[in-house]
This record gives structure tokens, C-alpha cells and sequence, in this order.
């Protein structure tokens, strides 16, 4: 279990190093000079040569990749260009936008997709199957951004029921927080909620089929107890993996829908930070979120390995 | 369906009128497209920076009306000398900046001083290049000595660039403002909003609102919706494309009025083929205004045929030079040698009258056989490319600056056009002071610039404002970029 | 050279037979062969020209002349949805090509060899999907600028590694399978395995994943074009219409209805399509993505 835990550990360091030097030689060949846009079209060269300087513009990568990762570790992100504050700042201003509105959304979908999945695993190939599914298939496909604007449209502009957009702040209260931040969650949530219940009904279908699963039938063990006590704790390895993959998403993937909102999240602040060229916000925002990718995919492993044990072994 | 509507929009009804029943409001929440890079307008260009902090926050000697006007404002009166070259500024006394400071002479030298000393970050330094000296007589009275007269002077310091900061507030007015103007600075969510709240020791007539938001909205699609729900109840620089959305809604008032903005088909005029008069001529010729203006600014603007506002006492009325012509446009690349068309670069930075129009520009040189291939660039890539590397063919950007014809005789400016003649000229107009001399230089440049089809002239972008028809008192015109709330008030 | 498929009681009738019988496959394959026929139709004839501009006739509603209407420059919205097609199918299927050339060569290698290779595969498959797909996409093409080629490669990238783990995993379950032994004692190298025994039978698996990822392509074209990052103008392109009709959803929602429903229904029409194949080939098999 420990050597098992170690390699899965080392695997995720190795990669988030990887992922640093990919992210900082990515960005470094991004056209623009932020100089330059930090002063605006009347500054002379002389002036953008010497902000370039003082910014650290000009020293060699190497020592400027070096000078970053360093920051990184003390979570030091550097300070924005456009906004000359820390970008942990910004990020910590930012995260009580996105955190909430992707856990909301990730509740949101298992427990629609739960259920759904459940139901439809248990009347396999019937009419609710059917439906349920077909209902799926639409919510797969659907765009979240176009499935966004019309929600906006139908209960926001039409209804009047919930901001068009926006945040409020925390401090405005946690129902007005809360109420904005709910047409956008609906919006991520459901495409994940439908693809969330194909996987979760395929997966209850094949355990149920599983020997002991008949077994406890033969036994004469209700079908609902052995659904909700066997099957479900059962399929949860491939439903884990798919939350996992989502929370990831969700997290990151609130950038368009943020956009349509204009929620301040962290999506929004880097998707305006690459426009702006602020490469540094972009390089802090972009590796928290590789970040959280990683240790998502750690927990999920490991999780894996408790409920188990023999994939332990396999790998 | 219909019933489905109709149980809707009672439960939306009866939502609404838990929220009714109120008195008349003192909170605005005004949306703005651009985000400030930071709140001190005595250190950047950016205007969004003046659009939150102009007249609201920050007060100069004087003040541009909403007409363009100059106004008094920290200087209650002032005395001119014969020789035009000392001004005498009376202060208005018991004035406090918000920290609770004082203001007096010594903040108005220490303010000049600093924006037209040597290391200034002013982005305006033009503004303060006439001042000669500033003396502090008593504390209600500056002398300021220039090196030669200057009649737009009283304007220059009515600019966002010139107002009046504290010397123990002017290093940290960058994230936290402090002026002495009738609302001050609460709160700066990044990315979202900035907060002014009314200021309680205000030295003048008080503001009615107690609170204004101002609340950044970047994308002209999300403008709407939230304007129709009421989350922001004011657009002072709304969208024209979106205009159509909102214009018979009896709950909005449209507000449409001018700017100092010439919308341009800017040509780099030394990049083959582009450097033949021909050419430029030809592409005068295929642009047709009235349906780039309907098209990309929805019907609103005013075309124009050279460098200057029609709203310009110096305005020429040059738009008859190159009608809508596509045959005439051909024969002239045919007179170039360029029969067989030719392909180019539009490159567009990210407001709509340069996409959209871009769009449609593309579509009407591509019938007199000019192939454009459109590249959506974003500012930071515009400013880069463009306007500072000339690595362009052609774009469109609108100059809102006012009377800022003098561009093209900029050296190195990105239009790389060069006219010896047209220097001539500017270089007249800036040492002549007789008004009627002034009218008649303008009206020469601005002649010399359409022979000379410098660039494909548009239009002048409208000022296109929207807010809840209660509102009072917003400005309708943009003699400059700010929005004024010093008169702004809910009605009933 | 042979190539061997191990479908021992299968044959292609009783798999045609399936096949007709198989809703998802059928209404899957119907949507999808019209929607294919539709894009290969506008290179023929459309309704309307979509280049032209005709700015007096613009925002107009459905009607019989315009039977989806017209967007803010006067063009049929009919005829830009039928050019869109092609731009859609063109960026996903490069982008699946783009995935599939490179990823399951890529798989099968790493399981052929095993080891070193096979551990290094995984490591750099782990660094791509580390990278949130879209946000990397929309960087890609923010920094080698707009258009539809940056947004194939930038779809395309995040292809490899689906496509290399599916051979991969495809590839492991073979190896150790009879007839490769056989293969092995009769002396023939792995590459020629990989190309004679292993393709052909993961052949199913990468059409089923291909079907998949073809549906997530249109997706994530759509997505790109609606932040002004995928095909530029003229090229319509459905997630571009979607992007001009957000700001005039009051008074044209044709404009933002009509574009949403042809990339749901192509999307849908390709799961379904992917579903069914699954089925057929393979009733047992559980896609787990």
C-alpha cells in the first residue's frame, strides 16, 4: 500500500513540474508585450524599455522560470500586470466565485444524475428508460453556453426571477450570492448531470449482473434493497472517476459560462487575462488549476485503491 | 403554451410587486465595458479610468461641461493677463479631501508640479507643456506663468489628467482614491465592480445619490439581459449594435448624441499596394457609409469625409469627394494595374463598429475585387501590431480623441502617411491664435487629407446611451469620456 | 500481409442484421448521413449567397423566404446553418484524424513494447489531461491567433491521449489473447502484429471512441467560435452565429434558436450513432466515458 502510494505521489509531483515548464515556455511565446500595454499608446519606447526592466522582463528565461517556480512554492504567484496586485489576490478573490458555483454544480448534477440513473438501470429497456435516456442524450449535446442564454432569457429577462448576471459578493448575504450563482450552475450542471446518468445506468446494468447480485436475489432479497446496498456502492468506481474528471472541468469549464454570466471567477479572470496579456496571471491561474487536476486524479486513484484492493496490485 | 405563459408570468407578477412599493432610490449601479487598470487618472491613459473617477471623485480648476464647456470648479474665478501668459486662480475655500485633509494652493502646485515634472507618469503631458511656472500666492491663490499664451489652457485643465491630488494621498490614489469631489471611494472588487458612496463634508451643492456602482460589464451581450432585469439600471456608453434591443422598451431612455470619435478604415500608406494614391482612392470609392453605418453602428452616426467631428465649428463637409461607386473603384485599380484584385489584411481590435463593420468593409472591397482576410485581434495585440510595429494593411478604430487631426503629421505615427504639405500646415495652425486664421488652416488639412485618401473616413461614432427612464441628469453627449453623476437623480 | 479480425461467430450479414434492427444505430446514422448530405449540398447550391451582405434586410424573422430568417448583415440563416456544417465537420474530423494518426500509433507502440515506453506514454498522457481541455484550447488559439486551423490543432491535441489510452488499453487485452502467441512463435515482429492482429481488432474501439470524440469536436468548435477564438468571418460557422445572436436575442432569438439546434441534433445524431455501433459490435461493452 505505502510503495503503491509513493509511486502515485511521485507520478503527480513529476507531472505538476512538467506542467510548470510546459505553461511558463507556452506563455513566454505569446505575441504582445505587456510593457506596452501597461502604458498605453502615448508612452515612448524609452518608457516601455524601462518598465520592461523593472518588470524582469529581460532576464533570461531560465533564471525567470527558476524565479517563478520558486514563487509558486510559497504561493508567491507574482504580482498582475494590469492590476499591480498580487495575483494571489486576485485568485483568492476570484476562488469564492468558482469553488462554490462548481461544487453547486457538481451537487447539482450527481443528484439529478444519481437517481436518474438508478431509475433508469432498474426498468431497463421499459418506456421510462427510454425517456430518461433520450432526455440524456439531449443534455449531452446540448452547448452549455447556448443552453445558458436561454435560460437567461426564459427566467432572468422574461420571469424576472434571478440576475441576468453578476455577483453580488458574500457580503451582500449568502441568498443573493447564492441566487446568482444558480442559473449558471443549472447551466453546467446539466450537460455533466446527463452524462453523469449514461455512466452511472450503464454501470448499475453490468453490476448487475454480477453473480453475487443474483445471489442475493436468489435469496429473496428485495430488488430496491439490492439496488440501493450492493449495486450502487458498486458502480461508484466508475461514477467516482467520472465526478472526478467533472469536478476538473467544472472547475476550469466555467469559463465560458462565466463569461455569459459575468461571474468574477477564476475562468473569467484568466480568460481576461490572456486578452489582456497578463501572462503572469494567466501562468499563476492556469497551474492552480493543473494543480487541482492533479490532486483530484490523486484522491480519485487512491480512492480506488480503499474501495479495491486488487487494483493495488495491478498497477 | 399560452397557459404555460400566462401561470409564469403571474408567478413573475407577484414576485415583482413584493419589490415595488419603494421610495424614490438614491443607489445607481451604471455599467461600464472596460475594467480601469487602476484608479489614478493622473497616471494612465485609459479612459475607463475617468469614466468612474471624472468629476465624481476627482475635481480640477476647471471643468468640462456636458456640452464641452468649460466650467469652474476648485477655482471659483480667475483673471487672465493681457499678455495671455499668467493666469490668477481663485480657490474656493474649506474644501477637504476625503481623508479628511485640506486643500489649498499648496495641492494645486504640488498636482501641476508633479504631472509636468521630468519622471511625470502623466499620460497627458502635453496638457501641462505651455506652464512656465507655478506660484502659490496664499492658500487661496495660484499664479501659474506660461511661456507663451495658450487659448485652450483653461480647457486643458478641465481634463481628467489635471485634476487636483494630495501629496499625502497622490502615491496610493492608484488603488485607493482620494479626492474632493461630492462622492468618494468605498470598494474595488476586481473584475466586477468599483463603489463610490457620497461624500458627507462635500465643499459644494451635495450629490442626490448615496451610492453609485459602477459595475463592469465587457460584453455587449450580457448588457442587455441585465439591463432588462434591472441589475444595472444605467449604460451611459452603451453598445450601438445592441441599441435595437432596448430603443422601444418605454422602461429605458435611449439617449443618442455625438462623440469625438472618427470611426477610420485606417491604411498603412507605406505598404505596398497601399502606398498608390490609386489604390486608397479605389477603396474610398467601394466603401458604402450608409450601409457600414446601418450595418455596424445600427443606423446611427454620421458619415464623414475627413479627419473632424462634424460637430466642429471647423467641420468641412468632404463626404461628397468619394460617393458609393463600385465601377468607378474598379477603373481606378485597373488605372494601377491591379485588374485582377489583390489580397490584404483587416486587422480588427474588439469593439463591435470595428467587427461588425470590418465584416461588412471586407464585403464591399471584396466586390470591387479586393480580397480581405479578417484577423479579430485583441487590444494588447492591436497596440503591439498595429500601432506600434505597423504591421498591418488596414484596420478600423475610431480616434475619439478631440481635434486630434494633428495626428498625421505625427512622425512614425501608424499610418506611416507622410506629406510634407500637410505638415506645413499643422505646423501653421499651431502657432496661430486668430480663430478665423485656425478655421481656415483646419479646413485645408482637412481637404489635404481626403485628396489625398489618407485613410477610408466613416464615420462619427454616436454616443449611444441607455438608462432606466427615471433616471436624471446623465450626460447625452461625450465631449469627453466620463460619466458626471454629480446631477444624477431617480424621479417620482 | 494479412490482416486478421477475431470476430470467430460474427459475420457481416448477421452484423448488418443488428445493425437495421438497432435503434440508437438508425436514427444515429439517418441524423448524421443528413446533416453530411446538407454540408455536401451547400458546396452546390444554398438558398442564398452567404457572402452577400444585404444590410436592408437584416433581422428579419421566419418566413418563406427566409424559412429560419436572417441575421444583423441580411444573409439567410438557412443557408449560413448548411455552409456551417461543413466548417463543423471539418474541424472535428481533422481534429479526430489528428488524434487517431498520432495517439493510437502512439497506444499500440506503448503496449507492444511495454516497460520504459509504455511508462513514459502514460507520464506525458497524465501531463496533457492535466491541462483543462478547453482553457488550453482557448490559449492555443489566443496566442497563434483566431481561426479555423489554430482551433483544429488545438481540438485535435487533446485527442492523443483518448485516442492512445483506448489503443493502448484495446492493444493490452489482445497481446496475451491465442492467436497472438501463434502469430509470435511463427516469428513475426511486433510491429507487424500490431499492424496484421492488434488494428484490426481494437479497429471497433477506435471507431466507437472516434464517433465520440467527433461529437465533442463539434462541441468544442462551437464553444471556441462563440468566444471569437474558432473559424473567422466570412466562413460561417455555427458557434460564431451563436456569438452574433447573444447580443440580439430580444428581437431576433431565430438567430441564436436555430444555429443551438443544428449542433444539438448533429451532436445527438453522432452519439447516438457511436451508441449504436457500440451496441452492435459489442453488446457487452460499457463505454466509460
Amino acid at each position: 500500500m505505502t510503495a503503491y502510494l509513493l509511486k502515485r505521489l511521485t507520478i503527480a509531483l513529476v507531472t505538476l513540474v512538467l506542467a510548470s515548464m510546459v505553461v511558463f515556455a507556452v506563455l513566454e511565446v505569446i505575441p504582445g508585450d505587456p510593457a506596452r500595454l501597461m502604458l498605453g499608446m502615448n508612452a515612448s519606447a524609452d518608457q516601455v524599455e524601462l518598465l520592461r526592466n523593472q518588470m524582469g522582463l529581460n532576464a533570461p528565461l531560465a533564471l525567470r522560470y527558476l524565479h517563478w517556480a520558486a514563487g509558486l512554492l510559497s504561493l508567491d504567484f507574482g504580482r498582475s500586470y494590469t492590476y499591480s496586485v498580487p495575483v494571489i489576490d486576485l485568485v483568492r478573490e476570484r476562488i469564492i466565485v468558482s469553488l462554490p458555483l462548481a461544487l453547486i454544480a457538481l451537487v447539482l448534477s450527481t443528484v439529478i444524475a444519481i437517481p436518474v440513473g438508478l431509475f433508469s438501470a432498474s426498468r431497463r429497456g421499459r418506456a421510462g428508460d427510454t425517456i430518461a435516456m433520450g432526455a440524456a442524450q439531449f443534455g449531452v449535446a446540448v452547448p452549455n453556453f447556448w443552453f445558458a442564454l436561454m435560460l437567461i432569457y426564459l427566467f432572468a429577462v422574461w420571469l424576472r426571477l434571478v440576475p441576468a448576471g453578476g455577483f453580488p459578493g458574500w457580503s451582500a448575504g449568502v441568498w443573493p450570492a447564492l441566487k446568482s450563482l444558480l442559473l449558471p450552475a443549472i447551466a453546467l450542471a446539466l450537460p455533466q448531470a446527463a452524462i453523469l446518468a449514461r455512466v452511472a445506468r450503464s454501470a448499475l446494468i453490468e453490476v448487475l449482473h454480477e453473480d453475487y447480485i443474483r445471489t442475493a436475489r436468489a435469496k429473496g432479497m428485495p430488488y430496491r434493497a439490492v439496488l440501493w446496498r450492493h449495486a450502487l456502492r458498486n458502480a461508484m468506481i466508475p461514477v467516482l472517476t467520472i465526478l472526478g474528471l467533472q469536478f476538473a472541468f467544472l472547475l476550469a469549464g466555467t469559463i465560458i459560462i462565466e463569461n455569459v454570466f459575468y461571474l468574477p471567477g477564476l475562468g473569467r479572470l484568466v480568460f481576461q487575462a490572456i486578452n489582456q496579456r497578463d501572462l503572469i496571471v494567466v501562468e499563476g491561474v492556469v497551474m492552480l488549476l493543473v494543480a487541482a487536476v492533479i490532486a483530484v486524479n490523486l484522491v480519485v486513484d487512491l480512492s480506488y485503491a480503499i474501495v479495491d484492493p486488487r487494483l493495488r496490485s495491478r498497477q | 403554451m399560452k397557459l404555460w405563459k400566462t401561470i409564469l408570468a403571474a408567478a413573475a407578477l407577484t414576485l415583482a410587486a413584493g419589490t415595488s412599493a419603494m421610495a424614490a432610490r438614491t443607489d445607481l449601479v451604471i455599467g461600464i465595458t472596460l475594467e480601469p487598470p487602476h484608479l489614478d487618472p493622473t497616471a494612465g491613459a485609459a479612459a475607463a479610468i475617468d469614466e468612474v473617477l471624472y468629476a465624481n471623485v476627482f475635481e480640477g480648476l476647471t471643468r468640462i461641461g456636458p456640452n464641452g464647456e468649460v466650467l469652474p470648479d476648485l477655482a471659483e474665478s480667475w483673471a487672465i493677463s493681457d499678455d495671455g501668459k499668467v493666469y490668477t486662480f481663485k480657490l474656493h475655500t474649506g474644501v477637504k479631501f476625503h481623508d479628511g485633509t485640506d486643500f489649498n494652493a499648496d495641492d494645486v502646485k504640488f498636482s501641476l508640479d508633479r504631472a509636468r515634472a521630468a519622471n511625470s507618469v502623466n499620460a497627458q503631458k502635453g496638457l501641462f507643456a505651455a506652464i512656465d511656472k507655478v506660484d502659490v500666492v496664499d492658500p487661496a491663490t495660484v499664479k501659474v506663468t506660461l511661456k507663451n499664451p495658450q487659448g485652450s489652457f483653461l480647457h486643458n485643465m478641465g481634463w481628467g489628467d489635471a485634476v487636483i491630488v494630495a501629496p499625502e494621498s497622490a502615491d496610493t490614489n492608484k488603488e485607493k482614491p482620494v479626492g474632493t469631489g461630492p462622492f468618494k471611494f468605498q470598494s474595488w472588487a476586481k473584475g466586477s465592480s468599483i463603489t463610490l458612496v457620497k461624500s458627507d463634508n462635500y465643499w459644494g451643492i451635495p450629490a442626490f445619490l448615496d451610492k453609485a456602482e459602477f459595475r463592469i460589464v465587457t460584453d455587449a451581450a450580457v448588457a442587455v439581459p441585465a439591463l432588462l432585469s434591472g441589475d444595472v439600471q444605467a449604460f451611459p456608453f452603451f453598445d450601438p449594435d445592441s441599441v435595437a434591443q432596448i430603443r422601444d422598451d418605454p422602461r429605458f431612455k435611449v439617449a443618442i448624441g455625438s462623440t469625438e470619435g472618427e470611426t477610420i478604415l485606417a491604411i498603412n500608406n507605406k505598404q505596398p499596394p497601399f502606398d498608390k494614391l490609386l489604390v486608397r482612392q479605389a477603396i474610398s470609392f467601394a466603401l458604402d457609409r450608409k450601409a457600414i453605418i446601418d450595418g455596424a453602428s445600427a443606423g446611427l452616426g454620421v458619415p464623414i469625409g475627413s479627419h473632424m467631428s462634424p460637430a466642429s465649428k471647423a467641420y468641412v463637409d468632404l463626404t461628397g469627394l468619394y460617393p458609393h461607386n463600385v465601377a468607378k473603384a474598379k477603373d481606378l485599380l485597373k488605372e494601377a494595374g491591379l485588374e485582377n484584385g489583390f489580397k490584404a489584411t483587416l486587422k480588427l481590435p474588439p469593439p463591435s463598429y470595428a467587427r461588425l463593420g470590418g465584416e461588412i468593409i471586407a464585403s464591399q472591397l471584396r466586390d470591387v475585387g479586393i480580397d480581405l482576410e479578417i484577423i479579430p485581434v485583441e487590444w494588447a495585440q492591436w497596440l503591439d501590431q498595429v500601432f506600434t510595429k505597423k504591421e498591418y494593411d488596414l484596420t478600423i478604430v475610431s480616434h475619439t480623441e478631440p481635434n486630434d487631426i494633428d495626428i498625421y503629421s505625427r512622425k512614425d505615427y501608424y499610418f506611416n502617411y507622410d506629406n510634407p504639405a500637410f505638415d506645413k500646415i499643422i505646423s501653421e495652425l499651431n502657432l496661430t491664435s486668430d480663430a478665423a486664421k485656425r478655421m481656415t488652416l483646419l479646413g485645408e488639412a482637412q481637404k489635404v487629407l481626403a485628396d489625398d485618401a489618407v485613410v477610408g473616413f466613416l464615420y462619427e461614432l454616436p454616443k449611444v446611451g441607455v438608462w432606466d427612464a427615471k433616471l436624471q441628469g446623465l450626460w447625452e453627449n461625450a465631449p469627453i469620456q466620463a460619466n458626471d453623476l454629480t446631477k444624477v437623480k431617480w424621479t417620482e | 500481409m494479412t490482416l486478421h479480425f477475431d470476430i470467430p461467430e460474427e459475420t457481416l450479414a448477421s452484423i448488418l442484421a443488428k445493425a437495421f434492427t438497432n435503434r440508437s444505430f438508425l436514427t444515429g446514422f439517418v441524423i448524421t448521413a443528413l446533416v453530411a448530405a446538407v454540408a455536401i449540398v451547400s458546396y452546390i447550391w444554398t438558398p442564398y449567397d452567404v457572402t452577400k451582405l444585404v444590410i436592408a434586410d437584416k433581422t428579419q424573422g421566419p418566413s418563406l423566404a427566409h424559412w429560419f430568417g436572417t441575421d444583423h448583415f441580411g444573409r439567410d440563416i438557412l443557408s449560413m446553418i448548411m455552409v456551417g456544417a461543413r466548417n463543423s465537420i471539418a474541424v472535428a474530423l481533422v481534429a479526430v484524424g489528428i488524434g487517431m494518426g498520432v495517439g493510437v500509433p502512439l497506444g499500440a507502440f506503448a503496449a507492444a513494447r511495454g516497460g520504459i515506453a509504455d511508462e513514459a506514454l502514460m507520464r506525458l498522457n497524465d501531463l496533457v489531461f492535466a491541462f483543462p481541455a478547453l482553457l488550453s484550447a482557448i490559449m492555443i488559439t489566443a496566442i497563434f491567433g483566431p481561426g479555423a486551423i489554430n482551433a483544429i490543432i488545438a481540438i485535435g491535441i487533446f485527442n492523443i491521449p483518448v485516442f492512445a489510452r483506448v489503443a493502448r488499453a484495446g492493444a493490452l487485452a489482445i497481446w496475451p489473447r491465442e492467436f497472438i502467441l501463434a502469430a509470435r512463435a511463427a516469428g513475426k515482429g511486433a510491429t507487424l502484429i500490431t499492424i496484421e492482429h492488434i488494428l484490426p481488432n481494437i479497429a471497433t474501439l477506435l471507431l466507437v471512441q472516434g464517433t465520440i470524440q467527433f461529437a465533442l469536436g463539434i462541441l468544442a468548435e462551437a464553444g471556441l467560435s462563440y468566444v471569437g477564438l474558432g473559424a473567422q468571418p466570412p466562413m460561417p460557422s455555427w458557434g460564431r452565429m451563436l456569438f452574433d445572436a447573444q447580443t440580439r436575442m430580444v428581437v431576433a432569438p431565430w438567430m441564436a434558436l436555430f444555429p443551438g439546434m443544428a449542433i444539438v441534433v448533429t451532436v445527438l445524431g453522432l452519439n447516438l450513432l457511436g451508441d449504436g455501433i457500440a451496441d452492435i459490435l459489442d453488446p457487452k461493452s460499457r463505454r466509460q466515458r
